[in-house]
């Protein structure tokens, strides 16, 4: 009997002795990240909306009585849309193909594919606008070329107007839309397709009634995040658009750099947001949250008539691509059923290297003597010399490599256990807390920028180290969380059970096991999180102060201020260090798969 | 035999309000082979994890030797675990991998590479240390993964469907590998399964379970030839059971009357003690029922027995399954198996047969789960 209460006893003890409460660790894992974005997201964002409608003393409506009283505002909207939209359309477009190429390739040939998509992904939008300039500019390499062969006798204004404009921003876009789409293409299930073949489908309406539904949800989620992030930007219309494409971004910076009206820039922000937000509700509705993370790439089934017509649309392309394949007379009957079609490859070759090309012709340029005017002459090092001695720029390079490691370390210290706690944790609410971290990349990237200036200005962080890394952590820390989100997800938790059965205490098993796997997983969260601040320019304009230039900032001051060949010199050395840091990163991915 | 390595005391679990382990008690002899079988979602894989310290109960407790490990996390307890994915580490060498436990347990570097060394052989592999998990086959990745568990000599070796993955030939195959380094080594293994001619070939003991309780812990022969429940006359091997009502008892036998029309037929009391009239079930395996042509006596035994229609003749190799609806139509279809035998005498669909069996064979099984004392 004593025994027995004795034992009774011990385990109520051990019931209390037991380990923190349940919600303590999702808490400690995901609180860091949510009273980041508190604090430097939804607190600056809500400022400035509030300055709208807030001069200082009282109520007011001021602001929106400017904005709606010229048809400027208007105009500009407008035309933000439509170039944002061509964009969207031109991009998913010309994207599909590359995606799908990468999706079906094996081996050495999809990292081929993936390193030059890679390569376009991360090369600093600036440089890619700013080679456009060089390209379609009148001492440009299109008219020059045009000029030599004798097709034209004066140079073509081929800068500066909407198709320059459309043509920078498919460029910048394209990239991100492959990645996006990606996504989604690579969870189909392969074996559909040939499915449907067995089941009496030909080749083209095997894709059109069955690849092409499968893929739709990738379709949406890259458009969706080529046009939220073209509606927000802004390098590339005032590089290229000159004064007819202005975009809503523009005006802006206009509002808070040249007139300091608060107010209006808070109005036209909140414009801009509701425009955003009107596009994502439809999203949702449509297709849901989910398919952005790639997560359940399921469409609703719903039996509506777009469903219906959607179908009957797909079958007819299908029977058309048939016929069409049915006119060219099969050479090999076995090679010609490949998965990978020859002209595909060649197609997705040539665009790949048509978004790869304007950033490498910044190399000849770079070692030519006639400055940025098509085709390089001579050859020199001076550009690299005047870099090199520049104070300006070696201490603005310097800045960004400081900022780009706060940013990496702290985005990996905040987002790796926020992506721990998505992951595993078993817990109410998840869906909402990923949508409030993939916030950032949600809200233009100008009003997070705009709103947070006037924060710091309060708080005294602007022109500070420590300001800057807090801003860029803010845009990178989502990319981290899905990054790691998507490793944690291939990563079996019974290696860390399997450990710990061997022997091995926790820290152990982390140790040994745990950070090794996903060691390469890690490296690469903080390679994103690292380019992502080293590219940024849009919080650098602004918060970086008028002396404390980041990289990025000083080739925009650069750029806009006056055109000297060292921007080429500099381009040369961006595209360099961004092709070595993807190299480096492939072979650590490599090397822990060979492992 | 005697000593027992392994004891468990109402040990329990609950995921909010499903129940994957109801109390339960178990020991397990030093050096034993017990088998946790049962469908999925019955509790088997739950309690391997408790037993494992994967997962902590919320009531009861585990003892492994003489030390109570409820608490203890897995890297306390004296134990090994083969996953059924094997879960070797794939950044490490074979070599690496196996030495992992030793590394651990802080063994020198150079004996611990002489003890993996040692651990390949035993499982037939010396000459693969070098590579790397993924460069293995099926059968290879499970070896060593067995190997990986064997090297520190944990005193029970639990494992989860090591055998799941793997082709028919090759499970076969493995089976025997696992008894005989189980021979050679004397270590308590607990094995999850759910497949039940593994269950049968490698235990000392099977401990069928299901809802989240043991149905009956026994030798293969008890489960197999003396089934307490229904589930378990169902779930071991194809089974006859009919309803019956209980007539006499006779020695360690009863007789009973079969089905509707009362045909009299003899089973195992198996230790029912139940009153004259009672209904009951009673199973009889195939390869027991003596079939004879309708009219015929059959072999000696009193060719009294249920006829049945047959609806189906297969033949498996060296069985001749026949599958027949009962003239009686309260009896459920039967299914008789026998040697395939020559042509000549073959059965054809819609022959009408007897069919009888020896009281030695066939087995009294309590109509329902037998009712609990408190419920009178």
């Amino acid at each position: 009997m004593n025994g027995q209460s004795l034992t009774m006893t011990d385990t109520a003890g051990a019931k209390r002795h037991s380990p923190p409460p349940a919600w303590r660790k999702p808490v400690l894992m995901g609180a860091p990240l949510v009273l980041l974005l508190v604090a430097f997201l939804v607190f600056p964002v809500g400022q400035l909306l509030a300055l709208s409608v807030y001069n200082g003393q009282g109520f007011t409506l001021a602001p929106y009585a400017q904005l709606f009283a010229s048809s400027l505002y208007a105009t500009v909207l407008w035309i933000t849309l439509k170039i944002s939209l061509a964009t969207t359309l031109v991009a998913v477009v010309a994207a599909y193909p590359i995606a799908y190429l990468i999706s079906v390739a094996k081996g050495p040939a999809k990292s081929r594919l993936i390193f030059w998509v890679l390569l376009s992904f991360w090369t600093s939008f600036l440089v890619r606008a700013f080679a456009w300039v060089v390209i379609l500019g009148r001492n440009g390499v299109i008219n020059s070329t045009l000029m030599s062969l004798g097709i034209i006798d004066r140079p073509l204004d081929l800068l500066y107007g909407f198709g320059a404009v459309l043509v920078g921003m498919v460029h910048a876009m394209l990239p991100l839309a492959v990645m996006t789409m990606l996504a989604v293409m690579e969870n189909i299930d392969r074996t559909l397709p040939r499915a449907a073949s067995t089941l009496g489908a030909r080749p083209g309406t095997a894709f059109w009634t069955v690849y092409f539904p499968l893929s739709l949800p990738g379709v949406a989620a890259s458009a969706i995040m080529v046009f939220v992030s073209a509606i927000g930007f802004f390098i590339v219309p005032a590089l290229l658009g000159g004064r007819k494409e202005t975009m809503i971004t523009q005006l802006i910076i206009d509002q808070v750099q040249q007139t300091l009206n608060w107010g209006l820039a808070g109005a036209i922000s909140v414009l801009l947001l509701t425009v955003v937000l009107i596009v994502f509700v439809l999203y949702d509705r449509v297709f849901g949250f989910a398919s952005l993370t790639g997560e359940s790439a399921v469409v609703r089934n719903r039996d509506t008539a777009m469903r219906r017509l959607g179908g009957r649309v797909l079958a007819a392309l299908g029977s058309a691509s048939d016929a069409l394949i049915g006119i060219v007379p099969r050479r090999h009957p076995i090679a010609g059923r490949a998965e990978r079609p020859l002209a595909l490859t060649a197609f997705v070759w040539f665009l790949l290297v048509l978004i790869s090309l304007p950033a490498f012709l910044m190399i000849p340029l770079s070692f030519g003597k006639g400055g940025l005017a098509w085709p390089p002459s001579g050859f020199t090092l001076q550009w690299y010399e005047q870099l090199l001695q520049s104070p300006i720029w070696m201490q603005a390079l310097w800045r960004s490599i400081v900022v780009a490691f706060g940013t990496g370390l702290l985005a990996m210290a905040i987002g790796v256990p926020a992506a721990f706690l998505m992951v595993r944790g078993q817990m109410r609410g998840k869906g909402a807390m990923l949508a409030f971290i993939l916030s950032p990349i949600v809200v233009p990237r100008m009003i997070i920028a705009v709103g947070m200036f006037y924060v710091f200005a309060q708080m005294g962080l602007v022109g500070t180290i420590l300001g800057l890394v807090i801003g860029h952590t803010v845009v990178a820390v989502p990319y981290v969380v899905m990054t790691m989100m998507a490793v944690l997800r291939n990563y079996d938790t019974r290696l860390d059970m399997a450990a710990q059965s061997l022997g091995a205490r926790p820290l152990a098993a982390l140790r040994h096991v745990t950070f090794p796997i996903l060691g390469a997983g890690m490296l690469s969260s903080f390679l994103f999180a690292f380019a992502t601040s080293f590219d940024e320019l849009t919080i650098s304009l602004f918060s970086s102060g008028g002396l404390s230039a980041t990289l990025p900032k000083q080739f925009w001051d650069e750029v806009t201020l006056q055109v000297s060949p060292v921007i080429a010199a500099v381009s040369t050395g961006l595209l360099l260090f961004v092709a070595a840091l993807i190299w480096v990163a492939d072979r650590m991915r490599r090397r822990s798969l060979a492992s | 035999m005697s000593s027992s390595s392994l004891s468990v005391q109402g040990l329990a679990k609950r995921y909010g309000d499903f129940v994957a382990l109801a109390p339960t008690d178990l020991v397990v002899a030093d050096g034993e082979f017990l088998t946790l079988l049962g469908p999925s979602g019955s509790g088997k894989t739950t309690l391997l994890s408790l037993l494992a310290g994967l997962v902590p109960p919320d009531e009861g407790s585990v003892r492994i030797g003489s030390q109570d490990v409820t608490y203890a996390p897995p890297y306390e307890r004296d134990i090994g675990v083969v996953f059924q994915n094997y879960a070797l580490f794939p950044h490490m060498t074979i070599e690496e991998n196996i030495a992992f436990p030793l590394k651990m347990r802080k063994v020198s570097a150079a004996d611990a590479k002489r003890r993996a060394r040692e651990a390949l052989e035993m499982v037939h592999l010396p000459h693969i240390a070098g590579r790397y998990p993924r460069e293995l086959s099926g059968g290879q990745q499970q070896r060593v993964a067995l190997a990986r568990c064997m090297v520190y000599k944990p005193s029970i070796i639990l494992m989860d469907e090591p055998l799941g993955a793997l082709d028919k030939k090759l499970r076969e195959h493995m089976q025997l590998e696992i008894k005989r380094l189980h021979r050679e080594m004397g270590t308590t293994i607990v094995y999850v399964t759910h497949d039940q001619e593994e269950a049968m070939t490698m235990s000392d003991r099977i401990c069928l379970m299901n809802a989240g309780r043991i149905e009956q812990l026994g030798t293969p022969a008890d489960l197999y030839f003396r089934p307490r429940t229904l589930f378990v006359a169902d779930f071991l091997g194809e089974s006859n059971i009919l309803p019956a009502d209980l007539r006499t008892r006779v020695g360690d036998e009863v007789e009973v009357g079969v089905g509707s029309s009362g045909v009299s037929g003899r089973a195992l009391a198996n230790g029912h003690d139940l009153p004259p009239g009672s209904s009951v079930r009673v199973m009889v395996r195939p390869q027991n029922l003596a079939v004879a042509r309708h009219g015929a006596s059959a072999m000696g035994v009193p060719a009294v027995g249920v006829q049945g229609r047959v609806s189906e003749v297969m033949v498996t190799g060296s069985l001749t399954k026949v599958y027949m609806e009962p003239l009686d139509r309260n009896l459920p279809p039967l299914v008789a198996a026998f040697p395939t035998r020559n042509e000549a005498d073959a059965v054809r669909i819609d022959d009408v047969l007897t069919l009888s069996w020896s009281g030695r064979d066939a087995v009294v099984i309590a109509d329902t789960a037998a009712p609990a004392a408190g419920t009178a």
